[in-house]
């Protein structure tokens, strides 16, 4: 058996694991990899051909694989090394990381700090409990995305997309674009949970109807899917008798939300956020562990990959500084609430910031969608910042910087998103972190 | 005769997602509200007149470690002709290996448009 020693070990080579490695070597890291179980860097991204990625990070519009291949690019320009086909089993505190591949065997890596990069996958039909058969022809859309895109086989040519999540979204496209008919999205909710621009350019353009607040209620067929029985939903999310009706298909897509892919940090005991699913981190994406950092959709489902990009540079500089034993120990935790209005926040905790620091960003998920509204910040219990949000939806991160000086000495520290008193007009411009 | 016809867009071009009205009278577009951007502004006033799109979609590839080979027009397609673009790209097939940005077809149906890779495909001996 191997073993082998590093400063940085990322776990995943998608945009989070990319970044992260990157900024570590950038810190100074010296021995920095990135172990990855599929047969090539770029994650999820590699198979998302549509564009749209990269306005924010490269201020150009790029499709997934053209992001992907910037950072492939980047990594490819250091001495990081890389192991493709090697899946991480174990990776435990102290930083012995146990691995496998087809061509190395087992190894075990020592390392000095770990970045969970992981990523997420899809949620199936079994998280939205559907009665029914279970004929073929029921695919995760993400499953679907991986097929057309990528393998070259087509999982149907009758199709209807149950979520209203953005892979579902770019599904209907994309399999239009194939020549499948895509009969119809239904969303339980009475919102979408996608961005407004794939409402309008996947379905809108191509005549697909939106059902808001509907829920497939049966799936049907023996060997293949056959059809499905929607109904309407009440505000209690409750079937409203009367309303069912049938659309026939061979295929379903289930859009139905993402889950990050942390068993890794499950199994080493990680605290854990019950509503993101991900590691409870502080500003320097330390977690629970001392070494071990997280970053991208393992730690929170991000609908941008822009922002990905920044949070795991964030989580490699400091997995840099802690290698070199200069990052300040876990110690008193000063915790950050998500109130009123809002689901998540990250980081859920604050350490003690370095010298000099002027702002620290925070990402939010509302709870629910809401017109021009205000971001408010409050330091144990007294009002210290507030911002304007133009429109506030449940599908986009919202994204703030808060000045250090309004953070003070404050212990607990709550987020919380009210209607504001006026019609605002723009929304304020995010202050780049200092 | 005077015609006056108000168009509600929703902007494609970013996250926001700004949505706006575009007033169009005899032909022209004469006000536009609700864009908070130029990129906006632009997308705006050709959306009511000659709509656009990016393109992706995918080529066959023989001789790599993949069966398909992602392509993005470099600019975007008038929307009446995306599934003419589509059906021209569905019988194009590109040998391995295929460097990112590679034109694969170039002034595609004489729409002024080229289509690049969208990635590295090695060849898989």
């Amino acid at each position: 058996m191997r073993e082998m020693s590093y400063d940085v070990v990322t776990i995943g080579g998608g945009p989070a694991g990319m970044a992260a490695a990157l900024a570590a070597r950038e810190a100074g890291a010296e021995r920095v990899l990135i172990i990855e179980r599929d047969r090539e860097l770029g994650g999820i991204l590699q198979q998302c051909i549509h564009n749209g990625f990269g306005l924010r990070r490269f201020e150009e519009e790029l499709t997934g694989p053209g992001y992907a291949h910037r950072y492939i690019e980047m990594v490819r320009a250091t001495d990081i090394d890389v192991w493709l086909d090697t899946t991480v089993l174990a990776a435990e505190p102290g930083g012995v990381i146990t691995s496998v591949s087809p061509h190395a065997g087992m190894t075990v890596v020592r390392a000095k700090s770990v970045v969970y990069a992981m990523g997420c996958r899809e949620r199936t039909r079994g998280a939205i409990r559907t009665p029914g058969s279970r004929p073929a022809g029921v695919f995760t859309a993400g499953a679907a995305q991986r097929m057309v895109n990528m393998e070259g086989y087509l999982p149907g040519k009758e199709v209807v997309i149950v979520g209203s999540g953005d892979i579902g979204l770019i599904m209907a496209r994309r399999m239009t674009f194939e020549g499948a008919k895509v009969k119809a999205v239904f969303e339980i909710m009475p919102y979408s949970n996608g961005l407004t621009r794939n409402i309008v350019q996947c379905l809108e353009d191509f005549g697909i109807p939106l059902y808001l607040g509907h829920s497939v209620t049966a799936i049907h067929g023996k060997d293949r899917v056959t059809g499905i029985t929607v109904s309407q939903v009440n505000d209690r999310l409750e079937v409203i008798e009367g309303t069912a009706f049938d659309v026939s298909c061979d295929c379903v897509l289930l859009s139905v939300g993402l889950i990050p892919e942390n068993e890794l940090g499950r199994a080493a005991g990680l605290a854990l956020d019950p509503i993101t699913s991900g590691a409870r981190v502080d500003q320097f994406r330390q977690t629970s562990i001392p070494g071990f950092f997280a970053a991208g959709n393992v730690l929170h489902v991000h609908d941008l990959v822009d922002w990905v990009s920044e949070e795991a540079a964030i989580a490699g500089r400091s997995a840099a500084r802690h290698a070199r034993g200069e990052l300040p120990a876990l110690g008193s935790e000063r915790s950050v609430t998500a109130g009123e209005g809002l689901r998540t926040v990250v980081p859920q905790r604050l350490s003690a910031f370095e010298p000099g620091k002027m702002s620290t960003r925070f990402y939010f998920r509302a709870a629910k969608p809401m017109g021009a509204s205000l971001l408010q910040f409050w330091a144990d219990g007294v009002l210290a910042f507030e911002r304007k949000l133009r429109v506030v939806k449940p599908s986009e991160m919202i994204v703030a910087d808060i000045p250090v000086r309004k953070i003070g000495d404050a212990q607990k520290l709550e987020f919380r998103v009210v209607p504001a008193p006026e019609k605002i007009e723009a929304e304020d411009e995010i202050e780049e972190e200092a | 005769m005077m015609e006056r016809v108000v168009h509600a867009i929703q902007c494609i071009g970013c996250p926001i997602g700004c949505g706006g009205e575009v007033i169009v009278e005899n032909g022209t577009v004469s006000e536009m509200t609700g864009f908070t951007c130029n990129k906006g502004l632009a997308y705006a006033a050709e959306e009511v007149v000659a709509p656009k799109r990016m393109v992706t979609t995918t080529v066959r590839v023989s001789g790599g470690g993949l069966a398909l080979l992602p392509v993005v027009s470099v600019t975007p397609v008038p929307k009446d002709r995306i599934f003419d673009c589509l059906r021209l790209l569905r019988d194009v097939s590109v040998a391995a290996p295929i460097a990112e940005g590679t034109i694969v077809v170039s002034d595609a149906l004489g729409l002024g448009v080229d289509f690049r890779a969208a990635r590295d495909i090695a060849s898989v001996q």
